[in-house]
This record gives C-alpha cells, structure tokens and sequence, in this order.
C-alpha cells in the first residue's frame, strides 16, 4: 500500500488494467469505478423501470406475467437504491472529497478498494436471482414477511447480497468519516469545510448507524425462513409488523443517506454560478444535522396503516412534519444564495435549479404525505411513487447529474459539449414530469401501486406517464454520450474551470493529477469554497 | 437593480406561476371535481379527509408559487447577461428568523385540524354491525359477526380471464375490468359498521377510497376500522399492500343498501345458505348436474376454456380430450378445488359450493366429446374438502 | 530522503495512520453495536408493546389468587373473535360473539375448537386486543394462548379465557374486541405424529409411515 499511495512522481499511475483499476488504491481511480459502476446500474435498473412502463402502457397484460411484474417492481427499486444512487454518491465522495479537503487520498486506501469491489459480485448475485427457479424477490424492494418469506430458491441469493451492500456501504462510511476528520489540511478546518464534505459526513454516520440494522433486520428473516425462528411469524408468536419498525428504523434514515450528499452538491454549484457565496453556510451545516437527527424519530410515518394506537400515529405525524423546517431552510438558502447574484446558466447550474424546484415539489407532497388521516387514502398508491420519484430522480439522480457535469471538466480536462449539455437537461426536465406528474393524479384517484394492470378508468394518465418514462429513458442515453466524447476529447478544461468557482479542488491542474496534495496545500481565505468566513 | 423593478418582475413572476399551477393542477378539473383528485367519498369522515387534503394541497400550492416566484424573479434579474453585479451578503439573521418562524407556524395550522380529523377516524367505539374481514391470496372473506354468513370475495369471472397475459380480450370491453368481484361485501347506510381487519397468510390491505381510509391486514393480528356510510351505492376498491403475484386481482365491491334492502339481503343470504346445505347432502341426477353444470362452465371456465371447450392455446388448454378431465377423478377434483400452481388455474373451492363444482366437473368430464360417463355428487366434494 | 526523522511531513502521516487506524477500530464497533441494535430492537418492541399497548398485545397476566382489584359500576362490551389459519384444519369458534362485562369483575370467555382432520394435530393460539390501547387494562388469570394444544382427529377441546377488564379503562374506550388465531404448529404436529408412528412401527409398515408423513410435511 505505502509504495502507491505515497508515490512521489505526481503522475505515474500504476501500468496494467488489472494494476490500475483491479488493485487500485487510488482514490480518483476508484472514485471513477464507483461512478462507471453506478452509471451502469442506473440503465440496468432503467431498462427494468421500461418494462414496468411498458406493461402499464394499457390495461390488460400484455408483455409480462404478474410475478414477473413484481419482480421487476422489486429489483428495479433494489438496483436504483443500492446499484446507481449510493454507489454514485460514494464516487463522488471518493473523488472529491481528498481534493476538497486537500488530503492526498483516502484514509484507508486498501479498505477502498474492497468496498468497491464487492458491490460488482453482490450486483451479479443480485441479478442473476431473475435467472433462478421461483425468480427474483417480488415482494418489494421493502422485503416485507411474511411476503418476502415465499421468494422462491433465490431468496438467499438475495439477502445474501444485500448483505454484501451493507458492508461495502459500511465500509466507504468508516472510510469518509476517517478521511474527513483525519486527513484534511492543516487550516481546513471543519466549519471552513465544503458542504459537500459537510452533508457526507453526515450521511456516512447515519450510513454507520443504519446499515448494520438492515444486516439485522435480513439476518432475523433469513433465521426465520431456515432456521425456524419465529421473530415475524405471527404464529410462533412473532410480529410481521416488527420487521416494518426495524426496517423503517433503516429506511427513513437510507432516504436521507440518498438526499443528503445531493443536498450538498447543489450548495456548492448554486454559489459558482450566481458568482456570491453561499447564504447561510452554518445554517445549512445545522439544517443538515437537523434533518439527520429527525430520520431517526419519524420511521413510523412509512407505516401509519398498519394498526397504531392514536398516540404513536399523532406523534409521527407532527415529528414528520418537523422535517419540512430544516428542509424550508434549505431550499430557502438557496434561494437567497442566487438572490442579487450574478448569475449564468451552464448545464449544472440548470440542473441545481431543477432540482431546486421538483425537489421542492417532492416535498411537499413528502409533507402532505405527512398528514396521517390524508395518509390513510394516499399510502401505497400512485400518489407515493410520484413522491419519492420527485425526491430521487428529480432529487438525487438530477444532482447527480448535475454534479457530473459541474466535475467533469476537473476530471477529464476537458470540457462537455455545452449545447447537448443543455439539450440533455431540458428534455430530461420535460419528460420526467410527464413521467412523474400524472402519477399524482393517478394516486389520488385511487390506483394503488405495484399493480400490473389496472382499471381502464387510469388509463391515459398511465399511458401518458409511460411516454414520458420511454422519452425520459432514451434522453439519458444522451448523458453516457455527453460524458464518453467529454472522456475523449474536447476543448481543454483550465483549472478553474468556472467562473464563479472557488474551493481547493479548482487549484489543482484539470485533468486533476493521479496524486494531489501530497503535500498539504496552505488554507486561506481565498480557497476556502464557498461562504466559509471564519 | 432598483427596487421597483424587482418588485414589478416579482409581481409578474408571481402571475406567471400562478397561470401555471392553473393550468397544471386546476383548469382540467382536477382539483375540482373528482375526476382526477381524491374522492370526497360518502361518508362524514371521508369528507373531513378530503377537506383536510385540499386544505394542505392549498398551502402547499400557495407557498410554492410565492418560493418559486422569488426565485424566478432573481433568475429573470440577477443574471449576468443582465449585467447584474453580484452582491456579497452571506447571511441575515432576520430573514433567517422569518422563514424559519413562518413554516412552524403553518406546520401548527395544518396539525391541528389533522389531529381532530385523526381522531374522529380512530373511534372505534360501539358499532351496529360487525363485519370481520381476513385477506388470503388473493381475495376476500368476510364474516358477518352477529349473523352467522361468511362467504368469500374473489374477482369476477370474466375479469379474470381478460386479466391474462396474452389473453387478447379488450379490457375496456370488461364491466368494471378489475374491479368487480363475485360477492358483494353488502352494508345498510346510516348504520356504524365496524371492521375486524386481518389476515390469513401475507399482509394485505383492504381501501375503498369512498370509504376515505385503508386499513391493513396484519396475519395473527386484528385491526380495527369503521365507517357509517350515508349514500346508497356501489363503491370499489382494491387490495393496497403488495401480496403476490395476484396483488392487482383482488378487489373490493361494498354495496351499501337502505335499512330494509338489507334486511331482505340478509335474509336472501341465509336461505341461501340453506340452500346450499341441502344441495350438498342430496343425490343428484345426471341431468340435472350436466344442467348446472353447464351454467357454471358457462360463467367461470369458459372465459378460458372457451364455450366450445377447446381452450385458447398456450396458456389454457382444452377441455376436449383433456387428460385431467378424462383421468383420475380425484386428480380432477384436486385442479379444480386447489388450483394449478404455476398456471393461471385458480382454486375454487372457496369461492364455489360444493354442488357447484360438482356439476362442473361431471360437466366437462360428459361434454366436449368426452365421454367418461362419471357422475361426481356434491357429497364428494365436501368429503374431498374435509379430508 | 534520507533525513525522514525530522521531516514532517513524514511524521504527518504517522500521526494520521494512526488516527485512521484509531477512527476505523472506533466505527467497526459502532457498526457492530448497531447491528446488536437491530436484534435488540426484538425484545425492545416487546417493550414498548408491552408499556404502550402497540399491537394489542400489552396484557397483563396474573395467577388467579393474585389478584388485587376493586370493581365498578361501568360497563363495557366485549367481543370475542375466532381466527383459524388456513394451514390448521380445525374449527375454532367463540362461544359468544359479544357480551357486556363489567369493569374489575372476573369473567370467562369460552371458545372450543374442533379438530375435524384425521389426525393429531398440535395447534398454537396468539392473540391480541383491539383497539391496541385496551390491551394494558385487559388482564387475565388464565388462558391457553401460546401453550400448544394437542388436539386428537376428531376431539372437541373446550378453551376458556378468564380474565378481568381493569376499571382504569379510559372513559372513551366503550368496547374492546379479543382476537385468537389458530395456527398449527407444524414442527411440534409432525414430531408428535412421528413418535406415535414409532410406537406402532413394532410391527413394521414401512408403506404407512411414508403416506403418513407425507400428508404431515404436505401442510
């Protein structure tokens, strides 16, 4: 390890494809795979979500079985949580990370490299289940016994790598949080920190306090379902309902470990582009530990249905509804972050504010969601899906996006084509709202969710969702163009890329070098990114 | 950038986002009447939860084109191109205090209401009629407490054949397609009717959305739910918990009747169940099974079956020559009562009495061109469903 | 280099190695306390049902000369519920669907089951109150919930609940429903019908104990 890492010619990257990227230490190398990787599952996960549209295109079956359906539902949800988003986020944090703190890798470079390399076996072992006698898990991405308990042969293989998941999850948490408190440069110190580093500090301890209880939770189903356990099996005197507590206990917090990093990338590509620094830095540091506090207080809200006393179902409700406060003063802050700015409209700039308004969106149906007696017609209906696909594809997956493009110049050195750049977001924005809006309709209507067929009442709201979901799917196609000829070529990036942008990472040559900061760079106000004045 | 001004773009922006939202969310209707919005439903408390949606839908819409207006208005003026000059602030405590103060404020508005509605909702207390419904996969049973019936609920027939992939029947051709079932859960208006909610095998829920809740169905535990409707009326609904691969063909028809339609229905009920005994302990003639035989084909097999028997290759096989309905009579029996796993077979023999599927076993094994000759009394079905 | 001693740059990354070292071993425990966590939240939720009534399963249970309790004047109505699981080839019916009770005041709510399969079958209750709240002021002195019950093919078993509506009951809570659902206890069924099977086959019969063991594994 110490021969790599410590290597003293800045750009001698290591020779060999199995050397480079198989054994890679290096934490722009493994930030690469992880978001290649993510990249990848996004269009797996994707091509799922087409099938799922296809067969709700009309009423009546036509292209699938119903356990067929299910299965699609389930592993489309498994893939896009654990495959594409996270995955993609921990990328982003291996990549940017050292260079925002000014460290020269990761904390523990070797364990990087494992975290990574699990999750490709854990994914085939995940999708080779649709191959396996009985098919995937259909039971929803929730797993929910006893339902989940009828899976067929692959249920192990499932639970299985959803273990795998944790640990690599696990795994990149310990080493954000070693890298974040460790190895930052002497002068960084942490309220002159990022937000970007900020909300994955966060995130990675709420990944810590969360992952190992879904390692807990598919351990008491897998001693359940083998080994004649009875802690969800009503008649051995177990609780179904228990398995719901345990795995909103992880789920509500898992929400946020998918928003909050977005969160943090959207702080710092608003302030580049309106040219002013961010508005209320240490706000944002307090909303983001807020909201992090109160994932852990709220999980029931996911469950309201299931039979509460009228205590427990009112304190839910106004814990909930506590989350929109920090969440307003974000979105607030943003706001007033552009406000009397000087402002410019490059491709990640229009992605942030994207987000910043079907995110918002998002919320408030997150808020109307909230409100228990209207809960009890909306939960488990179209309505919820158009919720948590406004938060995570025009939430986190926009981010994402939108931070691809703010970082690709920094790690290719080169500049993407500005105009399919702008091409690719308004046509993503306009069909992810055909895609997602009218599910909203279709939710209040009545049509509940995880169905494969429905009433011909639903169907022009669905036939028009679909249409969006195919044009949305084939405009990312567009993306892998946009970010493969940007890896090509291009006009040659500087190192400052932007205008507006300030932070450590921008003092660094573009491409960045396969090894930076090896010596700490001097900290002064000058680089400190965005609204950081100490 | 003078003050005016921004006030002016703000003002404009507010509009424009306001025409906006109208034309989204208001104009075609759906916010408006129930087409497209949630159902006001017949009951007092569906009402309440409508108005609670709409009120929340309200604040929601009215606080998102205000943030959005003040954001577009800073796009529109404080762009670059503009030659707008960034400014440097980086914070204000008082706007901070303000839209940290105001939300809370608006939070404390909407929980108040929410909790009186949540509670007019969960007074469960003293009902007229008990009704225990328990979901399997996939359909519903429902136990009149106080009036000894029970019967189960199940899709309708020719529902169910459309519902089949490949099955090349139009849905919109289909009365309720995917929303009509066999048996009605049938309730008098006016009437508290309180609900015992469980489960036999995975969870299920059971929503009527004019009922304005849903309320799941938890195996080994009971959950409560009531309602008091005040329309007569046919109200539809489905199962809303993911329970397998017939999660989406398990819906629920609640007919709710006057007082005295009622009672005749309950009467109707248990002479039928009456009926029902007697034809299972009576021997019966070859004519008259192959008789009802027929009418139950007709209704239940031949949406797959085929009138004709032939079946629709590849999903249903043909009843003519069929190796099962010329075979072993207890294999036959066995399809029939248990269904095929794997296959788009379902089990009957919840959802038909005993008489029913004798008759139409002893009807396909004698028609078609088959030519088995046996005779299968309703007596051997119920011995076949006890042993 | 060869003068690393003083070099600080290299002590740097000594003091870091280190610090990495000490946050990993740190976050690896926590990891491991949380996934003891998820365990724990089995008996925690035991808890909390049992101090919160969730889940209707907050009762108290008692020996019969334990009791201590005063009696009063309200009363309340009680309804009594039969569920049998679909896998249990029994009846399983409350004697009376409902009843006015008493508050404080010692009653029994009878149910029988039946076992009309042809054979011994073990059979398991669980039950819980409705609403969720009244679980904590419903006690009993007796009861055959969670006990397995062996029933032979054929026999009639008659199960009382004895039991007593605490007077503390909130004023708003005017009936409380008590659910028992039967399941059968497969694992306890097929070993009771194995040992049984053992018995007889002193005279062996190879062909029998294969049928029987078939239709006991075919729940």
């Amino acid at each position: 390890m110490t021969t790599i890492t410590h290597e003293d010619h800045h750009d001698h990257k290591p020779q060999g494809f199995l050397n480079r990227w198989v054994f890679s230490t290096n934490h722009k190398d493994i930030g690469t795979l992880y978001l290649v990787f993510a990249l990848l599952m996004f269009f797996i996960g994707g091509a799922m979500a087409m099938i799922i549209r296809a067969e709700l295109f009309m009423p009546g079956m036509q292209l699938v079985q119903p356990e067929f359906f299910n299965q699609m539902t389930t592993v489309h949800a498994l893939v896009m949580v654990f495959g594409a988003v996270m995955p993609a986020f921990v990328g982003f944090a291996n990549w940017m990370i050292p260079l925002m703190i000014g460290a020269p890798d990761m904390a523990l470079p070797r364990m990087n490299n494992w975290s990574f390399w699990i999750l490709p076996f854990a994914f085939t072992m995940l999708v080779s289940t649709l191959f396996m006698d009985g098919g995937a898990p259909a039971g929803g991405w929730t797993l929910y016994p006893p339902l989940v308990l009828q899976t067929g042969d692959s249920f192990i293989f499932a639970m299985f790598a959803i273990h795998m998941l944790g640990i690599s999850s696990i795994m990149g948490a310990i080493n954000v949080i070693a890298t974040i408190l460790n190895m930052r440069a002497p002068g960084m110190t942490l309220l002159r920190m990022p937000l970007f580093v900020w909300t994955w500090l966060i995130t990675a301890f709420l990944l810590i306090a969360v992952m190992p209880v879904l390692a807990g939770a598919v351990t008491m189903l897998i001693t359940d379902r083998f080994f004649l356990t009875s802690f969800f099996n009503a008649a051995g005197g177990g609780d179904p309902v228990l398995f719901q507590h345990i795995f909103w206990f992880f789920g509500h917090p898992e929400v946020y470990i998918m928003i909050l990093p977005a969160f943090g990338i959207i702080s710092e590509i608003i302030p580049t582009f309106a040219r002013k620094p961010l508005f209320g830095y240490t706000s944002m540091v307090y909303a983001t530990v807020s909201i992090a506090f109160l994932s852990f207080i709220v999980w029931a809200h996911h469950m309201f249905t299931v039979g509460m006393p009228l205590g427990a179902e009112i304190y839910f409700m106004l814990a909930t509804m506590m989350i929109s406060i920090p969440t307003g003063v974000k979105v607030f802050n943003w706001i007033a972050t552009m406000w009397r700015g000087s402002m410019t409209f490059e491709t990640p700039m229009l992605f942030a504010l994207g987000f910043v308004v079907l995110f918002t969106i998002g919320g408030f149906s997150g808020l109307m969601l909230a409100i228990v007696p209207a809960d009890f017609q909306y939960h488990d209906t179209y309505f919820v899906v158009a919720h948590f696909h406004y938060v995570l594809v025009t939430g986190s997956v926009f981010a994402l996006m939108a931070g691809t493009y703010y970082w690709l110049p920094k790690w290719t050195g080169h500049m993407y084509n500005e105009r399919l750049g702008k091409w690719h977001f308004w046509l993503s924005v306009v069909f992810v709202n055909v895609l997602f809006f009218p599910q909203h309709y279709l939710g209040l209507a009545g049509m509940p969710r995880r169905i494969p067929d429905y009433s011909p009442q639903f169907a022009d709201f669905n036939m028009l969702s679909s249409i969006g979901g195919f044009a949305f799917g084939l405009t990312q196609l567009m993306f892998v163009y946009i970010v493969w000829k940007c890896a090509r070529g291009g006009e040659t990036a500087t190192a400052q890329v932007w205008e507006g942008a300030k932070g450590l990472e921008w003092t660094v040559p573009s491409p960045a070098p396969f090894h930076t900061f090896e010596t700490p760079p001097k900290i002064d106000d000058s680089v400190v990114a965005h609204g950081n004045h100490m | 950038m003078k003050k005016e001004n921004t006030l002016l773009v703000g003002l404009a922006m507010t509009a424009a986002i306001t025409v906006v939202t109208y034309a989204i969310l208001v104009a075609p209707g759906f916010l408006t009447d129930s087409g497209m919005n949630m159902t006001e439903g017949v009951t007092n408390s569906s009402k309440a939860v409508y108005d609670l949606h709409m009120i929340i839908l309200w604040i929601c819409i009215v606080i998102g084109i205000l943030v959005f207006a003040a954001m577009f208005t800073s796009i529109f003026l404080h762009r670059k191109s503009r030659g707008a000059v960034a400014a440097k602030f980086t914070h204000s405590t008082k706007a901070e205090i303000i839209w940290t103060t105001i939300p809370i404020l608006i939070l404390v508005v909407m929980a108040v209401p929410s909790t009186i509605t949540l509670i007019e909702l969960e007074d469960n207390s003293n009902p007229d009629i008990i009704i225990k419904i328990t979901g399997y996969q996939w359909k519903w049973k429902y136990d009149y407490i106080d009036e000894d019936i029970s019967f189960y609920s199940s899709l309708k027939a020719d529902s169910n054949a459309a519902r089949l992939t490949g099955a090349n029947i139009d849905p919109t051709t289909v009365d309720n397609y995917l929303l009509d079932v066999d048996n009605r859960i049938v309730i008098p208006i006016g009437k508290k009717i309180g609900f015992l909610i469980t489960a036999d095998d995975v969870i299920h829920s059971w929503w009527v959305p004019a009922l304005g809740w849903k309320q799941d169905a938890v195996p080994g535990f009971i959950n409560q739910a009531w309602t008091r409707v005040n329309e007569v009326g046919v109200y539809r609904g489905q199962c809303a918990e993911l329970c397998g691969r017939g999660h989406g063909f398990m819906p629920i028809v609640l007919e709710a009747k006057s007082e005295e339609d009622y009672a005749a229905w309950l009467v109707e009920q248990k002479s039928a169940l009456t009926v029902t005994q007697a034809e299972t302990q009576r021997i019966w003639s070859k004519t008259e099974l192959m008789a009802k035989g027929e009418a139950v084909y007709e209704q239940q097999c031949a949406g797959c079956h085929q009138t004709d028997g032939q079946g629709l290759a590849p999903a249903f096989p043909a009843m003519a020559g069929n190796p099962v309905t010329n075979g072993s009579i207890s294999k036959h029996i066995d399809i029939v009562m248990n269904g095929s796993e794997g296959t788009a077979m379902q089990a009957f023999s919840k959802t038909l009495t005993d008489a029913e599927i004798a008759a139409a076993l002893t009807y396909t094994r004698n028609a078609f061109g088959n030519q088995t000759g046996d005779l299968i009394q309703p007596a051997t079905i119920a011995k076949h469903n006890n042993g | 280099m060869a003068d690393q001693q003083v070099d600080p740059q290299t002590e740097r990354k000594a003091v870091q190695r280190k610090a990495n070292r000490r946050t990993l071993r740190r976050l690896i425990l926590i990891s491991i306390g949380m996934f003891g966590f998820g365990f724990a939240m089995w008996p925690l939720y035991e808890i909390f049902c049992d101090v919160t009534g969730f889940g209707g399963r907050g009762v108290q249970e008692v020996a019969a000369d334990d009791i201590q309790h005063y009696q009063d004047q309200r009363e309340i109505t009680m309804r009594f519920d039969a569920t049998v699981n679909s896998g249990l080839n029994w009846q399983f019916e409350a004697v009376d669907s409902a009843k006015t009770v008493q508050l404080g005041k010692l009653s029994v709510a009878s149910y029988t089951s039946i076992n009309i399969s042809d054979e011994p079958v073990i059979g398991h209750a669980v039950f819980n109150v409705a609403p969720p709240e009244a679980s904590l002021y419903f006690v009993k002195t007796e009861c055959f919930c969670f006990t397995e019950q062996l029933l032979l093919a054929g026999e009639k078993k008659d199960m009382p609940v004895t039991y007593y509506i605490s007077p503390d009951l909130p004023d708003d809570i005017e009936s409380i429903t008590l659910s028992y659902t039967f399941f059968k206890n497969i694992p306890a069924t097929l070993a009771y019908n194995n040992a049984a099977k053992k018995e007889i086959s002193n005279q062996p019969n190879p062909n029998n104990i294969t049928t029987n063991d078939t239709r006991a594994r075919g729940e």
